[in-house]
């Protein structure tokens, strides 16, 4: 009878401030995004003030220590890396989870798995040695460098496929058995049951994995770093050294004095507004559809 | 019309089935009835080869549909399955329009005009009973409908394939009373059209609208077929004791 | 009517081949990397090259400083990171609504700051833990940079370890009068271990790849650090600077990124070997455990 009065006066206030104290971290958790969104505004400031927003688009080209502050060319870039990459990466990851739902034995699908989760957890300057030693020699036999738009989206689309094989494969898997089964008792074909009903009613997870990746190409810095060569102006064709925002902001970095350091944290204030309204608009959508 | 000889299914090391030797009419209505879990629906799903989809899953014995065997080379399984319909227990329309959950597979098997596809979709709400309900919303959600309409449209994208047999799953356990009765009057009005095989737990309902009856039961780890017969034949006369008072509804 | 059915058995072998053509592409690729880096790199792996400290700008020598540096940043990273993001997956899953509301709100943060770029932190971890804090390039504004990274993925797989924890538990602790944080501590969170672990593990192996947050937190110093105030170099910021900045270091370059791979796939291993271990002990112990 005892142990059950501890019990009751003790838990209580023991309850309460695991409460208070993991709610307080949660808070803590959720602050430091604020945290460096606050730090990134102050530190743009400057730029806003003495440069403004309208030179960033109509300054003629990026000389910042000419006074030139055009981050059009960067802007360009990054987006062509990222379309293009995810271009390319959307349909193979696709075509991966299908490949690992559908066609392949047990066996053979799990293996893929793991190969696929493999490749995800490859860094990211790895990819960019390899690129830079292999794929960017290949390349040079088209002209230019090798050092390329075409380079970087290329292993882009390499480093972001994962991404979207893995969380489409996630959704088609949570097809429910039972319409797979009434396609197939309907005496349809694999391909027709994996096109027709498996992918359409998996449709949002695989929606939820291309706009991961897309924001995973966006913010990629070390592999564009190393494969897009380093040139900020408009690429005139494919094989067109390019220079990323991304790129941008990591060279500059170290050397950049006062407005100009001022200016990249402003294309990091731009990154970030671009990744975080992708991230919003995908949960919005996927709220609205469970509605 | 079907017809298994000696049939049996196992999972890897589990029999579901063991040597299953049944046949049913053309035309005719077959109950297979039996308690939990003694392989009725291993059996059915042996019939349209959909244990193919399973990967552990091994038949011998042989399957006969309208004289050809199941398994041989010259059958194709999209095409048996045609032919050989199978609705399930739980229903499960396709989270498309009515019109397209038709539509679908009778595209894949070669229906391409529009007029064709339009003029089949009508007669099969007709015959399961639902053009009346639905006419005015073809291009709404299946996932709209009640259990029991969804189930009649499984029934309906079935039999716009125009097959010879079609095999159902307690097709009615899933539903509410008022429910499965149109179900249940709707499989009656199937026969003669369709050669049917019917799963069911119910035995009144195996009563009333079949016209032979295989009483499945576990016997050394495996499901095996202890009685069978004409249905009347089946329920007032019994060889078998077993079969006989689970029918009575003593056992099982 | 022939020809479409004839049709579709064309569409359906175009479509097998295009499909097993594509995994086999992934297939080649992977292998192409992972055996180019391997045999490039391994032919210089040795306890030396593990041990010694790098030598004419890393050109010769070993990565041993290097190798330090990286793991203090981890210890770094870990400490930091670990209680906060145990506390708050523990008051999320409490909550049940993830809608409006505080929990909402967090997991909305949470869901951002998992996107953010990696520069991005770099540029935050360098306003605030180096010139702010005063921290300067440092082992410490590294590790805490890394920190807030790895936050996001730990919270989540954290919490959803919790969740997967049978609801049965939660009733029979409840139902001995248990108060919640006994519950908490003694049944729930380790029968939630593996999935706990698999998520640090993640976590781990994030930090690791990580390099452009680190090159402007941590710096690039390749001496043996003697405090967490000193610059260090991570490996993968040795691989990044042996590539592009110093010529002739390609080789270098190679020899690290192996055993940066090789230490992504032990981890990765070991995790995997946990989780089935942990599995297999079953949960009969948890429940007997908190009872004592």
């Amino acid at each position: 009878m005892t142990l059950s009065c501890r019990n009751i006066s003790f838990p209580f206030n023991a309850d309460r401030w695991l409460t208070r104290l993991t709610r307080l971290s949660a808070c803590v958790s959720a602050a430091i995004v604020l945290l460096v969104i606050t730090f990134l505004l102050l530190e743009s400031w400057p730029a806003f003030r003495t440069i403004g927003v309208s030179r960033f688009i109509t300054d003629e080209s990026w000389h910042p220590l000419s006074d030139r502050f055009c981050l059009v060319p960067m802007i360009t870039a990054t987006a062509l890396t990222s379309g293009g990459a995810v271009i390319f990466a959307a349909p193979l990851g696709v075509c991966s989870a299908v490949f690992s739902q559908f066609y392949a034995p047990p066996r053979i699908a799990a293996w893929h798995r793991r190969l696929v989760e493999l490749l995800a957890g490859i860094p990211s300057v790895v990819f960019g040695l390899w690129g830079l030693v292999i794929l960017v020699p290949l390349l040079a036999h088209l002209g230019g460098s090798g050092q390329s738009l075409l380079a970087a989206t290329l292993v882009l689309a390499l480093m972001i496929m994962p991404t979207v094989a893995l969380t489409s494969s996630s959704a088609l898997s949570s097809v429910p058995a039972e319409l797979i089964r009434g396609g197939a008792a309907l005496g349809m074909k694999r391909w027709s049951i994996v096109w027709q009903i498996a992918i359409p009613a998996a449709r949002s997870g695989i929606n939820t994995g291309v706009m991961l990746a897309t924001a995973r190409a966006v913010g990629e810095t070390m592999a564009v770093l190393m494969l897009a060569g380093n040139v900020p102006e408009m690429p005139s064709a494919i094989v067109s050294p390019v220079r990323t925002l991304t790129a941008n902001i990591a060279l500059e970095m170290g050397y950049a004095t006062a407005e100009h350091r001022s200016l990249l944290f402003v294309s990091g204030l731009m990154l970030m507004g671009v990744v975080s309204a992708g991230v919003l608009i995908a949960e919005l959508v996927r709220g609205r559809r469970h509605v | 019309m079907i017809r298994t000889e000696l049939l049996s299914v196992h999972y890897g090391a589990l029999t579901a089935v063991r040597n299953a030797s049944f046949y049913v009419i053309k035309g005719k209505i077959a109950a297979i009835v039996g308690p939990s879990g003694c392989g009725k629906s291993s059996f059915l799903s042996a019939i349209n080869r959909m244990t193919d989809l399973t990967p552990a899953a091994r038949i011998t014995g042989q399957i006969f549909v309208d004289g050809t065997d199941v398994h041989s080379s010259h059958q194709d399984a999209a095409e048996l399955r045609r032919s050989v319909g199978m609705i399930f227990q739980k229903p499960n329309p396709f989270p498309m329009s009515i019109r397209r959950n038709i539509q679908l597979a009778l595209k894949e098997h070669g229906t391409r005009r529009r007029t064709d596809l339009d003029t089949t979709t009508e007669r099969v709400l007709q015959d399961v009973g639902l053009w009346d309900e639905v006419k005015d919303r073809l291009d709404s959600s299946a996932m709209e409908l009640s259990g029991g309409q969804q189930q009649r449209l499984c029934i309906a994208r079935a039999i716009a394939l125009q097959p010879q047999v079609l095999l159902m799953d307690e097709p009615c356990s899933a539903l509410d009373p008022i429910a499965s009765a149109k179900v249940e009057s709707l499989i009656e009005s199937l026969r003669g059209r369709y050669t049917i095989v019917i799963v069911t737990h119910n035995l009144a309902q195996a009563r009333r609208i079949a016209d032979q009856v295989s009483v499945f039961w576990v016997r050394d780890g495996a499901g095996e077929i202890i009685e069978q017969g004409p249905t009347m034949d089946v329920f007032s006369n019994a060889s078998n004791h077993t079969a006989a008072a689970y029918l009575a509804g003593v056992k099982g | 009517m022939f020809d479409s059915v004839n049709a579709s058995a064309i569409k359906e072998r175009v479509a097998c081949f295009v499909v097993w053509l594509g995994a086999a592409a992934i297939l080649c690729v992977l292998m192409w990397i992972v055996f180019d880096i391997l045999m490039k790199g391994a032919s210089q792996l040795s306890i030396n090259f593990l041990l010694n400290a790098p030598e004419d700008a890393g050109r010769s020598g070993g990565i041993g400083t290097i190798i330090v540096s990286t793991l203090m940043i981890l210890a770094v990273t870990i400490t930091a990171a670990v209680p906060l993001a145990l506390a708050s997956a523990i008051a999320l899953s409490e909550d049940a609504k993830s809608g409006p509301g505080l929990s909402g709100f967090v997991r909305r943060s949470l869901d951002v700051l998992a996107a953010v770029p990696s520069i991005v932190f770099g540029l935050f971890g360098n306003a605030f833990f180096c010139i702010t804090l005063g921290m300067g390039y440092s082992i410490l504004s590294g590790g805490l940079t890394l920190a807030c990274m790895a936050l996001p993925i730990l919270i989540r797989t954290t919490e959803q370890a919790i969740r997967a924890v049978p609801s049965e538990y939660r009733h029979a602790a409840a139902a001995l009068g248990l108060s919640r944080s006994t519950a908490l501590f003694r049944v729930i969170l380790p029968s939630a271990m593996p999935g706990i672990g698999a998520g640090l593990v993640l976590g781990i192996g994030r930090a690791l790849a990580e390099t452009a947050a680190l090159i402007f937190t941590a710096g690039y110093v390749t001496r043996m650090p003697e405090s967490l105030s000193d610059s260090g170099r991570s490996l993968s910021v040795h691989i990044y600077d042996m590539a592009m900045n110093v010529p002739g270091g390609n080789s270098r370059a190679y020899a690290t990124a192996t055993v940066l791979v090789g230490l992504l796939l032990f981890i990765n291993a070991a995790a995997l070997a946990t989780t089935r271990y942990a599995g297999n002990r079953g949960s009969s112990h948890v429940m007997s455990g908190a009872i004592r």
